[in-house]
């Protein structure tokens, strides 16, 4: 049986073995496409109508199907630097040649140390911890023992006190704020938040703020302010909607 | 019978050799002479006379107990008359049962070292993992850095002091040039070309 002249019947490709190989190496077709276990099958199969084994066919079939096989996985595996698929059939030939010749030397090498292990059997020796090196002592410097009371004073002085301060704040009630809001509002329909502020506490304007929010989010105020950092305007919400509902109201009231 | 009392006089270089003759016994590693001149701080000169006092004195044949030039330094060992007894009574686990693919991977470390596990499996095309931690826990191999000295890169192997010793060797630079191991090269090279013109015809 003459391997390169495998028929094959894959997906990708319908020919002989040979030509198939001729394709892929001048890259006309993906080997990714390649149902490489289908050629072994096909394979198998011929090799089964034969009565006897043909160790040659084996032999070679075997050489080809792994260096399909390896170019196959370089090409899956693209961020490995394509090392021999890259190079011409002869550079990869010669580097190919360089690898196993590489290899060779160290398993004579590996061949050498066995042998040496075993002249070298009879040689006993000891083998133990790692011995304790001498600790080289430790000697203190000389001490003034006015230096070191120092020290210790030092370390023996009161700690300054922390400043517990600002666990005293006290914070108004939001209600008290949101109360006076809407009570400014019954008069004016827009007031200057800022300027509402005045002379209160760091404490109490933040609540002042918080109970601004709590009326926008009521949908109580709308506010405006001109740009960052510029005077908070607040004003009634709905002044005219609500008069439109006014307005809505009577005249339903009329037209009921 | 009583020996007759004699005047000795002090040998200067023989009490140094005495001297280092207790090193050997106390350490469990080869002693490098600088470091047997800094434990008797005498000079280079003496001590390697008293070493070779001492070689002269535990030698092969004469001695149960041999002074030995091994991983670059000097330990007593066994005679190798006395191996059998010794088997007997001790093994050698660091030895013992190195696999075809931990002596492969050991000579690539020996030759190329310091050299990474993706290396060593580039030139075995296995991996190494498992005979690189092998060799690590017989103490034959060890860490020797990373790649590029970052925390990033590959750990390096190197082989040990150990290694020399279980092999005999005075140092790495025993073994045999690579270049003088049989590679086969022009055979294969040949090969692989008639199979690269084949395939590109």
């Amino acid at each position: 049986m003459i391997v390169r002249e495998l028929d094959l019947d894959l997906d990708a490709f319908e020919g002989p073995f040979d030509l198939l190989l001729t394709l892929v190496l001048k890259e006309e077709v993906d080997l990714a496409d390649v149902d490489v276990a289908g050629i072994v099958v096909r394979f198998l199969e011929r090799l089964a109508e034969r009565e006897e084994l043909d160790l040659d066919a084996c032999g070679e079939f075997l050489v080809l199907v792994a260096a399909l096989l390896e170019l196959k996985a370089r090409g899956l595996f693209e961020d490995e630097p394509a090392e021999l698929a890259d190079l011409e059939p002869e550079e990869a030939a010669e580097e190919l040649a360089r690898r196993l010749a590489e290899y060779r030397r160290m398993k004579e090498a590996a061949g050498w140390l066995a042998e040496r292990l075993s002249t070298e059997r009879d040689r006993f020796f000891r083998i133990g911890p790692a011995p304790l090196a001498p600790q080289p002592e430790r000697r203190l410097a000389p001490q003034d023992p006015e230096a070191l009371a120092n020290v210790v004073r030092l370390l023996a002085a009161e700690p300054p006190t922390v400043s517990l301060a600002h666990m005293e704040l006290r914070f108004p009630p939001v209600a008290q704020f949101l109360e006076r809001f809407r009570a400014l509002l019954t008069r004016r329909s827009r007031f200057d938040f800022d300027s509402e502020l005045d002379g209160l506490s760091r404490a109490e304007q933040a609540v002042a703020f918080l109970a601004l929010l709590e009326l926008r989010r009521a949908n109580e105020i709308s506010i405006s302010q001109a740009a960052p950092f510029a005077p908070i305007r607040v004003s009634r919400v709905g002044e005219e909607s609500a008069a439109v509902n006014e307005r809505t109201q009577t005249w339903n009231a009329r037209s009921a | 019978m009583e020996r007759p009392l004699r005047l000795v006089t002090a040998n200067p270089l023989d009490q140094l050799a005495r001297t280092i003759e207790a090193l050997l016994v106390v350490a469990n590693a080869p002693l490098p002479v600088e470091e047997l001149i800094a434990a008797t701080e005498d000079d280079q000169e003496r001590v390697e006379m008293a070493l070779g006092l001492l070689a002269e004195r535990y030698h092969e044949g004469r001695s149960g107990i041999v002074l030995e030039s091994v991983a670059g330094g000097w330990a007593f060992r066994a005679s190798r008359a006395a191996a059998e007894a010794c088997g007997r009574l001790f093994e050698r686990p660091v030895q013992r049962g190195l696999s075809q693919a931990s002596l492969e991977t050991l000579a690539i470390i020996a030759y190329l070292g310091p050299v990474t596990r993706p290396e060593i499996a580039r030139i075995r095309g296995v991996a190494a993992d498992s005979a690189v931690a092998g060799l690590t826990e017989r103490g034959l191999i060890t860490e020797a850095g990373r790649e590029d000295g970052a925390h990033g890169g590959a750990v390096k192997y190197k082989t040990t002091p150990m290694f020399e010793r279980v092999f005999g060797l005075e140092s790495l630079s025993e073994l045999p040039r690579l270049d003088d191991l049989p590679g086969d090269v022009d055979d294969l090279r040949e090969r692989l070309h008639a199979v690269a013109e084949q395939r590109s015809a």
